[in-house]
């Protein structure tokens, strides 16, 4: 067997290895929360017979362990069950919600990642002189302004005063592709200058590690430009950790943007999961927590495999 | 000059001029430009409701988990939401009377006891099926017993029977009851067909507007019923509910022209927000008040003269203007106001008197230590800072109080109810004896001040059964004035419902029974242009 793809393959059974390990922490964690599930159900109404039948309903006088392995069991074929609070089915409520997280963090990526990376190479080609200076500062501003008064402020100007994009970032089936983008300009540019300056400032540190190298020097003897040296011979030496920084932030995108969605009102998987905590919706609880782990960990892994992938010394073994 | 603004209205009230058109030429004859808007409002609205059009509202109080089902309803989104997909059998109208809706004409027997609703005939539901008085039957009934998690389970628990005689339903009480129609208008009671006992959840009524799509917490769309059987409502063809619960999302959704109307405008901005050319602050008083919680039964407020100092050290018009910002009014420590029937006005208000509380103070054989003073922002926007202001006016009393500030979470379940001195909030009912019977009966669970008198009891319970409304009122006012002068309630004040409307709505009309004209702005508000 080549050894990238078993290199590979171990990643993978490791990640959903890790993904089990998750489960566990997340069916525990929602185990150990005070109060009682029948009891939080029924809330003022409880009485002994009504809080027994619906113990026995829910399951719930069974061991944890047994419980455990019905929820992953279920879980697994696609059945995450149904919210305690309205009956909903979890999967496709969840599904809708998940959908728009993803739309939102692509657009989001779409315009970030291309931009950060750009930027990172025009500060290191400029390096110490005003645009690497000005890039540095713009983006540093822009990580440091709380995200919810950076969302007030362009909804005011944007949204209030120009009217060109709603302030109100609500999609629907309804809406064309390009209503919805419309729709979600302003989030969109409140989670790009918030994730900007975290990868331009990681593709700049990577890109001048290298340029301190032997061969860099030998480039630019051979009489290549300054951003066709970076280009070709810098940038694919630093692609490992640039990647990584990226997966972080595409991470991010998809489960840290509750604040962002609470000032545009977009429908997020960010918002469903806050309702449903505040109801001690436990199943609706755990099956975001399975989403979010599987996010993070799936990420990081294509993180792991592109950076094996990008040394060539993996994938050109003597 | 003002034979032409006349010209120019009478075009408005025929509808052959637009709003920008006519504060156009208005302005250009030297009328200010607010002063124009609101004379388009005016011949607008002259000229009567406007079909057609979407009416957006952007409401707070909604989250995803969220059920279409009347008897869970406990928040403002939710509210909205079910008042234009649904009709109760009596509405209370802005001047506080039983309006007939579902139920055409009410009558009761001579004690009180057995209340007759008739009812409409040819009401269909939005699936076609035409409203029965099975089906009013099966609502209350779903209502009643203590698996209903209802919110109205309090409301239908003194209903003994029910008969069906024709068109007719017949309820017989435990206990005599003259205000009973008011309860049959409360929300939670929606009628469903066979009482929403197949599937509460289906949001099917006889309502305005037919819901096309649910998705709780985020919005909900509704088309107009096209077999209602009320023409005076339902007057845009489409209606959205989107769930906007930030405060500056919202105003600024509505300055955007996103939504229409908003609800619960934070009072610290609403004067400013007024001043936007496109909007309107719309501040209504209503009957919800914000308190000091004082338990008579603890060790230091069975002391009346300690109470009373206490109720005298506190500066009540500060309170308003100050934590209200001035959309509010002065209360007068028994919780009924001018918005309620039966409301005695000559009841003497109640004065900031530090001289006075210090005299109080004085008899009550107070020991000087601090009394301690519960508060937390769940109590209401803004409880901290009026426990401070109260604590600085009782210190010129030279009575000291200690302000101590305990976590929202767990607040109406540790403090409310339990410590002896708190700040709280009441949301106001439609009628005095509701009130007092929710929280001022000897018996009541949630009288929260400990207020347990046989001859307080007496006078309620005559006053409910009382069909005279000479001598209710005069019952009502005995209470009242018992209650100001002895109870453990300090009642600084009064808050308004604070919603802002588009000027492109028309037909809005102050309601003080709730926000968004009690909720029935989507079904009775009309957009212009």
């Amino acid at each position: 067997m080549h050894p990238i793809v078993k290199l590979v393959a171990q990643r993978l059974a490791l990640g959903i290895l890790l993904l089990f390990a998750a489960s566990v922490l997340i069916f525990a964690g929602t185990q150990i929360l005070p109060g009682d599930v029948a009891q939080s159900i029924l809330g003022q109404s409880a009485t002994e017979t009504t809080l027994a039948n619906l113990r026995e309903q829910l399951g719930l006088n069974e061991p944890a362990v047994t419980r455990y392995f019905k929820w992953l069991f279920a879980a697994l074929h696609g059945d995450l069950g149904t919210a305690l609070t309205n009956g909903a089915d979890i999967a496709e409520s969840l599904g809708k919600r998940l959908k728009n997280t993803l739309f939102l963090a692509a657009c989001a990526a779409a315009v970030s990642v291309p931009l950060a990376i750009t930027l990172g190479l025009v500060a290191v080609r400029f390096r110490d002189r005003w645009p690497d200076k000005l890039i540095s500062a713009a983006t540093l501003a822009t990580i440091s302004i709380p995200e919810f008064l950076l969302g007030y402020v362009l909804a005011w100007f944007i949204a209030v005063k120009w009217g060109w994009a709603p302030s109100v970032a609500m999609i629907s089936d309804s809406m064309s592709l390009a209503e919805k983008l419309h729709a979600v300009a302003l989030p969109v540019a409140v989670l790009t200058m918030v994730v900007l300056a975290h990868m331009m400032r990681m593709t700049r540190a990577a890109i001048l590690n290298v340029m301190q190298s032997a061969y860099i020097e030998t480039a630019e003897l051979k009489g290549l430009s300054g951003l066709e040296v970076i280009r070709k011979h810098a940038l694919p030496n630093a692609v490992a950790p640039i990647v990584n920084v990226v997966m972080l932030n595409l991470a991010y995108l998809v489960v840290g943007v509750v604040v962002v969605e609470v000032v545009f009102v977009y429908p997020g998987l960010g918002q469903y999961l806050v309702d449903h905590v505040s109801k001690r919706d436990v199943p609706v609880v755990q099956a975001c927590g399975l989403i979010f782990a599987a996010v993070y960990i799936g990420l990081n892994m294509v993180a792991d495999i592109v950076s094996i992938l990008a040394n060539p010394r993996l994938r050109h073994p003597k | 000059m003002s034979e032409k603004i006349e010209y120019l209205k009478r075009r408005v009230a025929a509808r052959k001029m637009s709003r920008r058109e006519f504060v156009g030429r208005a302005t250009a004859m030297g009328v200010s430009a607010a002063a124009a808007g609101t004379m388009f409002a005016n011949a607008a609205q002259a000229a009567g409701p406007v079909r057609g059009g979407t009416l957006k509202a952007g409401l707070s109080g909604g989250a995803s988990s969220d059920t279409l089902d009347p008897a869970l309803v406990a928040s403002e989104a939710t509210h909205g939401i079910l008042r234009t997909w649904s009709d109760t059998l009596v509405n209370v109208s802005r001047d506080g009377a039983v309006v007939p809706r579902l139920a055409e004409e009410i009558t009761s027997s001579p004690d009180a006891k057995t209340w007759n609703f008739r009812l409409r005939k040819g009401v269909e539901f939005h699936n076609g099926k035409t409203m029965t008085p099975e089906d009013v039957v099966a609502t209350i009934e779903r209502h009643t017993g203590d698996e209903a998690k209802s919110g109205a389970q309090g409301i239908v628990k003194g209903i003994e029977s029910m008969a069906i005689d024709g068109d007719i339903v017949s309820i017989t009480l435990s206990q005599a009851n003259a205000d009973f129609p008011y309860l049959m208008a409360d929300y939670h009671l929606a009628i469903q067909p066979n009482g929403g006992k197949d599937d509460p959840n289906a949001g099917i009524g006889t309502g305005a507007y037919i819901i096309e799509s649910n998705e709780p917490g985020v919005r909900t769309t509704f088309h107009k019923n096209p077999n209602d059987w009320d023409p005076d409502r339902g007057y845009a063809d489409n209606v959205e509910i989107l769930v906007i619960n930030d405060a500056t999302a919202r105003t600024s959704a509505l300055q955007s022209g996103q939504v229409d109307m908003i609800n619960r405008v934070d009072p610290k901005v609403a004067g400013l927000l007024d001043r936007a050319p496109n909007l309107t602050v719309k501040n209504v008083s209503g009957r919800g008040h914000y308190v000091f919680i004082m338990r008579i039964e603890t060790d230091e407020f069975v002391n009346n003269d300690l109470r009373m100092a206490l109720k005298l050290a506190i500066n009540r018009q500060e309170m308003v203007d100050k934590i209200l910002r001035g959309y509010g009014s002065v209360g007068n420590d028994f919780p009924i106001n001018a918005a309620y029937p039966l409301f005695d006005d000559t009841i003497e208000q109640r004065e900031y008197d530090p001289e006075k509380a210090a005299e109080y103070y004085r008899k009550s054989g107070h020991d000087g230590s601090p009394i301690i003073l519960r508060t937390s922002d769940a109590a209401f926007p803004g409880a901290v800072e009026a426990a401070q202001l109260f604590q600085e006016s009782a210190r010129t009393a030279g009575i000291p109080l200690e302000v101590k500030r305990e976590p929202s979470d767990g607040y109406w379940s540790e403090v409310w109810n339990v410590k002896p001195f708190c700040t709280s909030y009441w949301s106001g009912r439609p009628v005095q004896d509701q009130m007092y019977s929710t929280a001022y009966l000897s018996t009541a669970e949630w009288n929260d001040t400990q207020w347990k008198r046989p001859e307080f009891d007496a006078m309620l319970i005559e006053a409910k059964a009382e069909l005279d409304p000479a001598r209710r009122k005069e019952l009502y006012s005995k209470m009242a004035w018992m209650l100001r002068d002895e109870g453990g309630l300090i009642l600084p004040m009064f808050n308004d419902f604070v919603d802002a409307i588009s000027t492109r709505v028309m037909g809005y009309e102050d309601d003080p029974n709730g926000e968004l004209m009690d909720h029935f702005a989507m079904q009775r508000c009309w957009v212009e242009g």
